[in-house]
């Protein structure tokens, strides 16, 4: 450290810096990485980007570690003859042969039988291309992440107002007064929350967070309101009626943006009892949600057709119409519906004391009243109306997975939309905010196909793999009403599926339920492991033969990046580059970064050559798709129509002409138009000028209310990111779920669910928000399983991707289980101590860590800490394997047969979200003489060919010339 | 006389590492590197790092804060660590009170450790040098680097912007307002480091109700409210009083 | 704090070296004013002296175990001013100088007479040097227990207690085995050296003692509340940040038991003082070297678990940092 300045300017070596975007997670910020001599020397966050504005977070700044790690695969890699899957026998090959081993295996399939050829992806970022890959293959068996991560948030929300948390939307810090976290650890918005997070708490906000735990954020909040988990709707359903009660809820903007004072027919016999009355007003049939609605007109006690102007309706009432019928506003009903939810109520529930509840109301109520914003900026809503100034109550939310984590969760997540809706937040200063392409229709116009008829040989599928279904005639099933995709997505079991149901497909698959497939692609997801739930048995089912001693599951390919414990199953192994060595977009046809004030995507370039033989994957789709003659990869004549994937990126539209792909910005041929416009052939460098990120700034009028924003639904009409212009209104009543109740009833005349399942369907597709308990917990003997056991994100981790991280996994290198002192102690069980944890399903021995910010009721561990034996390339005996353990070990994919059937999914049961926090646990004190590692153990992995050594000790020390290399 | 420090506002620290792993990247390449780390991939990893994130629980439950707790080399005013080194390794440069360690010098007696309250010092267990945080001297002065960028590697990277830095001793820079206004604390004052790197503590915004505030005159269920409920010919004490 | 072998042969054995050439001081200067019988210069203080210088070596052997970088240990002379470890390491090379000059001045016999007094006492050329080696010697512990007195907030190091017992454990080893010594090459000196040895242990007895009290009632002024700065009754880690350990937790700490702990304190103080005791009378007794020298050995070893109690029971107010994984 002598003249530490003067060495470090002339440090030797050739200097780079180049821009790229990150993916030690899937926030995404901007990064600028420092190269000497070619080695990564240092990645910090790039100051000009909107996302991150310079900052990185703990993952990025270990971005090092990821590229040069030992548990890198460089080979494309086939299982060896004879030895069996799960063993680890690999044999390198080259990608010609790789690339024959699908061509001969795939082609077949497509000729035959598309849907035996599964695709399914992980935590990735491409979700663009590889749906498209699927679409166009003709496989319906495609989904990525959504259906086992937050599908609930998504869908319970777009459901509501048409747009949501995840990436399509987030919480107005900048504005906000007050702040209610429910449920959240570390999410995709991970360095954005920080740092709106800190400015908010600097600017005088209060931040309440709801959570049983009290860890990251939840750490600097003003007050912590511990809850047991799955009672969230409770919660929200009391405060709910706590602000009706009081009357601190926003009439106008109810009134006018929401449905609530829209009369639904109430008249039990009536044929239209539970829908919207309608007038007789002509609708345009092109339209999407006629507004031909009526309210009940204070003045003259009368209804009238709804948004009249001059009319101001009742929220409040039984009204009968000149015809007869009963009626009633859906406001209404939803005081009818949350009366029974009294804070009292909820406070046996949720073990929140009732004045707390009061509290949180009030101050939810008050502060969305009275700390009112009145923005000078003039705005023309969808009715045609000016306004001068744009309001906004300052009252924000966030929550993730803790309230959609639960198969309770849409109707919490509901529940928490309305909350949301009634004190007037919506896409406004302050409160929730839209992030482009959001707000949606809802639903969104997204369709699956409706039959088996959208599958058919050498043909891409006749619709999309996902999407978002409107009434019952939308799902996926054939004559029987039985599923045709593999995880039963958009099927009765779970209508609204709209991500799928990844946490199935290979159970699924392994049963032949609903039929068997031949190939299984899973792309950057580890389903041997952390998430898959029931991890043991799916790893048994990986490798399970039928009599004829062939694979259940014939044929597995895994594209990977490191000997994760998914590798291990693979039949072949396809290496992928890092995030550092390729093309890649973050593109709006997916979930791009955008920001509230507009659109924003990005790309990545590489800063780094690829290692050995690693491929991206997009090249080996791009290539796949060619020789599959797949109609988007290939032209008329059947050459291949991209060189490569920033050839696609470049060229492909979504329909000859339409001027959209896959990127938005720097469209058009000289760059000088955006979202939409003819291909660009510089638009990487056009990218790369400009620190890999586009970013469209709307006008101001065009930034909030954008459900009911003349100029903004023109705006977006235009640019092509939708189809139609109309308002969204927030659906506070839900016609779409009262739509498939009424089919469950035996009301209609369309798809009619089979008749174990119509109860079920019934029962959850309530169209307003209710409470019950999450379906595992009903079906738990809660004497004898009395806890909740959830986990929980670290911020230096991401899932089992960084315990290949050198610097990482010395941050968290084993996991404890959290258990308040109180709890530990009535089982026996001192701080540090080996404990058993065991549910209905399974046992984890792991240490026991006593903490007293969590709810007694509840223990957690952190996410993904705990390796199988060998996995990442660590020494058998690794912190991670011998006292690290994985929840998912309690917690099964498919609920105990019930009344619903046997092999149900543990699922939200209009959504398919997997129910990862809803297992119930007991917990007891491991003997003495019990081995002292965490249980269950696995064989160790043997280190798979190509992948690199580990050193006994390490001094990193970029470029090549560099002194004190070691 | 200018001191270089950090500080350090618990009060939005949510225990991100960021700092850990930023310092760690950034020096480890650099004239404070390399920063070993052993066992990388085995039992027991452990390396060489000049910041560390420490989590404390206060208070029981449900009154319990958590505390996330980042802590470095605090560049005291009376370094302890200083006068006992033998060879003149360990050192506080006059120009900016940053303590620094010569690796050329130091012979790696580990004493320097030993008297340092703080236990931010640490040994590198290969080059066998005593290492420490630098506050990035090599940052902060390195003109081809942007303005902005001048600033220590975690101080870059916190996202919560919970590390300030500048110059203590000077009244008016940013963060000895700060230290003034939101009352920034040095650890262990008993000892007489005067470190140069302050805390600042929790601060809590909370609300208060009034009840004025829930009898509102702006009660929207007014409007919903009907006219009179009871006909106008229901009885009243007018059918029944004799006055 | 984690005992470092390498300290703990360092300070016992150049403890030895020093208290040999006290003994062979004291011994020199009591014959110099005819109180004890003169001695072979060679056979006596030259190989008394070599055995000094030898255990200073092995000492200084020792301290090369703990430098990371030994080659440079030159550099450590440098910060007199304001190290007691460079200090340390500038006494001890004079203070081995000077034995090694007393020894072969003896060694071969290379003394005269100074000055002869009326009494008959008599200043010569090696007293001289042994006087000088005598305040270096006495320079050289003070050092040794300043490293250790000077850390303020290691409160268990932090007091006189420390110099004195480092004085005390090292006079007193060293007259122990110069008992021995004289047993077989200065009969006549054997109790002159066993009852200082005898004095100087129960000194030591005392003063250590007196430390252990003193420790065991310290009340460390650095708690939880103060490293963290915040005031709270209950505050509790629940993480250090990294879970492999570091330097942090491997250098501070002992990481043994309590109970063994105490086992150690009581195997010192057994083996330190009744135990070197009884078997210096009795080999007084007997006239035993064997006794005697298996006093010196057993009371050697004593000082050992001394030193590394010493260590161990030391609280660095860093631990505070350090307490869950
Ligand atoms: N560092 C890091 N960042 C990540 C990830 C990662 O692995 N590491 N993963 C990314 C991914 S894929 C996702 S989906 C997001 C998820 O981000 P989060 O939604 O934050 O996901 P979890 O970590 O599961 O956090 C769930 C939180 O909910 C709480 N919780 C559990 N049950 C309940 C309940 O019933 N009610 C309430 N109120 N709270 C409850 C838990 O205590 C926990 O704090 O994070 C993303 N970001
Ligand atoms: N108990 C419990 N389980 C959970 C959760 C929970 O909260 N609790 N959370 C669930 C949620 S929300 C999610 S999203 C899932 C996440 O689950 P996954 O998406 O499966 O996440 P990982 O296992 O981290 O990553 C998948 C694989 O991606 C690989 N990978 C990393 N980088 C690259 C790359 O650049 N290219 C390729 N091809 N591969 C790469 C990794 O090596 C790893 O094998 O986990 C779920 N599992
Ligand atoms: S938050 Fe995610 S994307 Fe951003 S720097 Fe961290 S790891 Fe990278
Ligand atoms: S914190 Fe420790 S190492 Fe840093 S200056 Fe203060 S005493 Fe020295
Ligand atoms: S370890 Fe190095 S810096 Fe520390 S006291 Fe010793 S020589 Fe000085
Ligand atoms: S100032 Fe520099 S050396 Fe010190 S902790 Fe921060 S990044 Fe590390
Ligand atoms: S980077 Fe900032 S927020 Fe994260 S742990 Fe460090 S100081 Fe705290
Ligand atoms: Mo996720």
């Amino acid at each position: 450290m002598k003249n530490s300045v003067k060495t470090a300017i002339a440090s030797e070596g050739r200097i780079e810096v180049k821009n790229t975007t990150c993916y030690m997670c899937a926030c995404r910020c901007g990064i600028r990485v420092t190269l000497r001599d070619g080695e990564v020397r240092y990645i910090q966050g790039n100051p000009e980007h909107p996302l991150n504005k310079g900052v990185i977070c703990a993952k990025g700044a270990s971005g090092i570690m990821k590229q040069y790690s030992p548990a890198r695969l460089t080979k494309p890699l086939r299982r060896k003859e004879g030895a069996l899957r799960g063993d680890a026998q690999f044999e390198p090959i080259s990608w010609d042969e790789a690339f024959q081993i699908m061509e001969d295996r795939l082609k077949p399939l497509r000729e035959t039988d598309p849907k035996k050829f599964a695709l399914f992806t992980g935590r990735d970022q491409m979700q663009a291309l590889t749906g498209l890959f699927a679409k166009q293959f003709g496989t319906p068996n495609y989904a990525a992440h959504g259906g086992f991560c937050s599908v609930n948030m998504a869908a319970g929300m777009i459901y509501t107002i048409g747009g949501s948390f995840w990436e399509f939307g987030g919480p107005d810090l900048d504005r906000a007064k007050l702040f209610i976290m429910i449920g959240t650890a570390e999410d995709h918005h991970s360095n954005p929350m920080k740092i709106a997070l800190s400015n908010f708490k600097r600017n005088g906000g209060r931040f309440i967070s709801i959570n049983p735990v009290r860890t990251g954020y939840s750490a600097i909040a003003d007050e912590w309101v511990p809850i047991k988990p799955g009672t969230d709707g409770a919660l929200i359903l009391a405060i709910i009626h706590e602000l009706i009660l009081t009357g601190l809820f926003d009439r106008e903007f109810l009134v006018q943006y929401t449905n609530a004072a829209e009369l639904v027919s109430t008249d039990e016999a009536s044929d239209d009892f539970g829908l919207f009355v309608r007038t007789d007003i002509p609708v345009d049939p092109d339209c999407f949600d006629p507004q031909d609605r009526v309210w009940w007109d204070r003045h003259q006690e009368k209804a009238v057709h709804s948004r009249t102007e001059g009319v101001e309706p009742r929220l409040l009432g039984e009204f009968k119409l000149s015809d007869g019928r009963h009626a009633k506003p859906s406001f209404q009903l939803l005081k009818e519906r949350v009366e029974q939810y009294t804070p009292e109520w909820a406070e046996n529930i949720t073990g929140i004391p009732a004045e707390t509840i009061k509290r949180l109301a009030h101050e939810m109520g008050i502060t969305a009243r009275d700390e009112l914003i009145e923005l000078p900026i003039a705005w023309t809503d969808a009715w045609g109306k000016d306004h001068d100034t744009i309001t906004g109550n300052p009252v924000a939310f966030h929550s993730m997975r803790g309230t959609a984590a639960h198969s309770n969760g849409f109707q919490t997540i509901r529940a928490l939309s309305i909350l949301m809706t009634i004190l007037g937040t919506i896409d406004r200063p302050g409160g929730f905010r839209h992030k482009a392409p959001f707000p949606r229709p809802i639903p969104p116009c997204a369709k699956t196909p409706k039959g088996p008829e959208g599958v058919k040989p050498n043909t891409p599928l006749g619709g999309m793999p996902l999407g978002w279904p409107a009434d019952p005639d939308d799902l996926f099933v054939d004559e029987q009403g039985e599923p045709v995709r593999i995880d039963k997505a958009f099927s009765w079991e779970f209508p609204l599926s709209a991500h799928g149901l990844m946490h199935n497909a290979i159970t699924n698959a392994w049963r032949g339920d609903p039929y068997k497939i031949d190939t299984l692609l899973i792309f950057m997801a580890n389903m041997a492991w952390n998430s898959s739930m029931n991890t043991a048995d799916v790893r048994k089912m990986l490798n399970d033969k039928d009599e004829n001693g062939e694979y259940k599951i014939p044929y597995i390919i895994v594209a990977d990046a490191f000997q994760s414990e998914m590798t291990a199953y693979a039949d072949l192994i396809l290496p992928d580059t890092t995030y550092l060595e390729r093309h890649d977009v973050m593109s709006m046809l997916d979930r791009p970064i955008s920001e509230f004030d507009g659109p924003v995507d990005s790309v990545r370039i590489p800063v780094v050559p690829p290692t050995g033989d690693c491929k991206p994957f997009q090249e080996v789709l791009i290539e796949m798709g060619y020789r599959l003659k797949l109609p988007a990869f290939t032209d008329k004549d059947g050459k291949r129509k991209y060189r490569n994937y920033p050839d696609f990126i470049v060229n492909y539209e979504t329909e000859p002409g339409s001027g959209i792909g896959f990127l938005a910005g720097w469209r058009g041929q000289g760059g000088e138009k955006f979202m939409k416009g003819e291909p660009n052939p510089n638009q990487w460098e056009m990218y790369e000028k400009n620190n890999c990120v586009y970013q469209y700034h709307l006008p101001k009028s065009y930034q909030y209310m954008r459900n009911w924003n003349r100029g903004y639904l023109n705006w977006a009409q235009e640019h092509r990111l939708m189809r139609y212009a109309e308002p969204i209104n927030i659906h506070l009543y839900s016609e779409i779920l009262m739509k498939f109740r009424r089919a469950a009833q035996g009301k209609t005349e369309g798809k009619q669910p089979p008749d174990h399942l119509r109860k079920r369907v019934e029962t959850y597709f309530d169209p307003l928000p209710f409470y019950f308990e999450p379906l595992e917990t009903q079906l738990t003997d809660k004497q004898k399983y009395p806890l909740n056991a959830i986990t929980q994100r670290p911020m230096a981790m991401y899932h089992s991707w960084d315990s290949q991280n050198a610097w990482l996994r010395q941050i968290h290198t084993y996991n404890f289980m959290h258990v308040h002192p109180s709890t530990a102690k009535a089982a026996q069980i001192e701080d540090g101590d080996w404990m058993w944890a065991e549910s209905m399903h399974g046992k984890v021995r792991c240490l026991a860590r006593y903490s007293e910010a969590v709810e007694p009721g509840t223990i957690w561990t952190w996410n993904a800490v705990g390796k199988s034996k060998g996995a990442w390339r660590l020494d058998d005996n690794a912190n991670e394997s011998e006292k690290g353990f994985l929840l998912n070990h309690l917690i099964a994919e498919e609920l105990p047969a019930h009344k619903a059937g046997e092999h149900i999914s543990n699922s939200d049961p209009i959504t398919g979200q997997a129910g990862w926090y809803d297992v119930r646990v007991r917990i007891y004190k491991a003997n003495d003489d019990e081995e002292k590692v965490s249980f269950p153990q696995f064989n160790a992995m043997p280190a798979l060919p190509g992948t690199g050594k580990t050193k006994k000790w390490l001094a990193f020390f970029a470029g090549i010339f560099a002194k004190g290399k070691p | 006389m200018t001191q270089l420090a950090l500080v350090i506002d618990l009060n939005v620290c949510v225990g991100c590492h960021a700092c850990v792993t930023s310092c760690k990247e950034w020096n480890t390449s650099g004239p404070a590197g390399s920063m070993c780390d052993d066992n990388p991939y085995g039992k027991d990893p452990t390396g060489t790092f000049f910041n560390r994130v420490q989590t404390y629980e206060i208070g029981e439950f449900p009154n319990t804060e958590t505390l996330h707790f980042p802590k470095s080399c605090l560049h005291c005013e009376d370094p302890p660590c200083v006068p006992v080194c033998p060879t003149g390794a360990s050192y506080k440069r006059k120009e900016d009170g940053i303590i620094l360690v010569d690796y050329d010098k130091c012979i790696g007696c580990r004493y320097c450790s030993w008297a340092c309250p703080y236990g931010v010092r640490e040994i590198d267990e290969h080059l066998k040098v005593m290492k420490k945080c630098t506050l990035c001297v090599d940052r902060i002065y390195d003109e081809t680097l942007p303005e902005a960028e001048r600033k220590p590697a975690c101080v870059l990277a916190c996202p919560t912007s919970a590390r300030l830095f500048g110059d203590v001793h000077d009244p008016e820079s940013a963060i000895s307002v700060t230290i003034r206004e939101e009352g920034g604390y040095q650890l262990m004052p008993e000892w007489g480091t005067h470190p140069s790197n302050h805390y600042l503590p929790r601060r809590k915004t909370h609300q208060h109700i009034h009840e004025d505030e829930l009898q509102r005159a702006d009660n929207p269920l007014k409007k919903e409210q009907r006219g009179p409920s009871t006909p106008i010919d229901a009885p009243t004490l007018d059918d029944s009083t004799s006055w | 704090m984690h005992p470092a072998f390498s300290v703990i042969f360092l300070t016992t054995l150049i403890g030895v070296g020093q208290g040999i050439f006290l003994a062979l001081f004291t011994g020199q200067s009591y014959s110099a004013v005819e109180l004890l019988p003169t001695q072979d210069s060679t056979r006596f203080y030259g190989n008394a002296a070599f055995i000094a210088l030898g255990f200073l070596i092995g000492g200084l052997i020792a301290s090369f175990f703990h430098l990371g970088h030994p080659e440079r240990a030159w550099r450590a002379a440098s910060q007199w001013r304001t190290s007691w470890l460079s200090r340390e390491v500038i006494v001890l090379p004079i203070m081995m100088g000077l034995v090694f000059i007393y020894a072969i001045m003896h060694h071969f016999g290379w003394d005269s007479v100074l000055l002869t007094t009326d009494t008959g006492a008599q200043l010569s050329l090696t007293l001289i040097i042994a006087t000088l080696g005598m305040f270096t010697t006495f320079a050289l512990f003070i050092c040794t227990g300043m490293v250790y007195a000077c850390l303020k907030f290691l409160q268990e190091w932090h007091t006189p207690l420390t110099i004195i017992n480092y004085t005390l454990f090292g006079t007193a080893s060293g007259f122990i085995l110069m008992t021995a010594f004289a047993n077989t090459s200065a009969p006549d000196l054997m109790n002159f050296y066993g009852i200082w040895a005898s004095i100087i242990t129960l000194a030591v007895f005392v003063t250590r003692s007196a430390s252990l009290i003193r420790n065991a009632q310290i009340k460390h002024k650095s708690t939880i509340q103060t490293a963290i700065g915040v005031r709270h009754s209950r505050i509790q880690q629940k993480s250090m940040g990294f879970m492999g350990g570091s330097v942090n937790t491997r250098d501070f700490f002992h990481h043994v038991s309590l109970i063994f702990m105490t086992k150690m304190k009581w195997i010192f103080m057994v083996l330190v003082f009744p135990v070197p005791l009884m078997l210096l009378w009795m080999g007084m007794e007997t006239h035993s070297t064997a006794l005697l020298f298996a006093a010196f050995v057993v009371q050697y070893v004593g000082l050992l678990a001394e030193r590394w109690f010493f260590f161990a029971q030391a609280n660095h107010p860093q631990n505070l940092y350090y307490q869950t994984v």
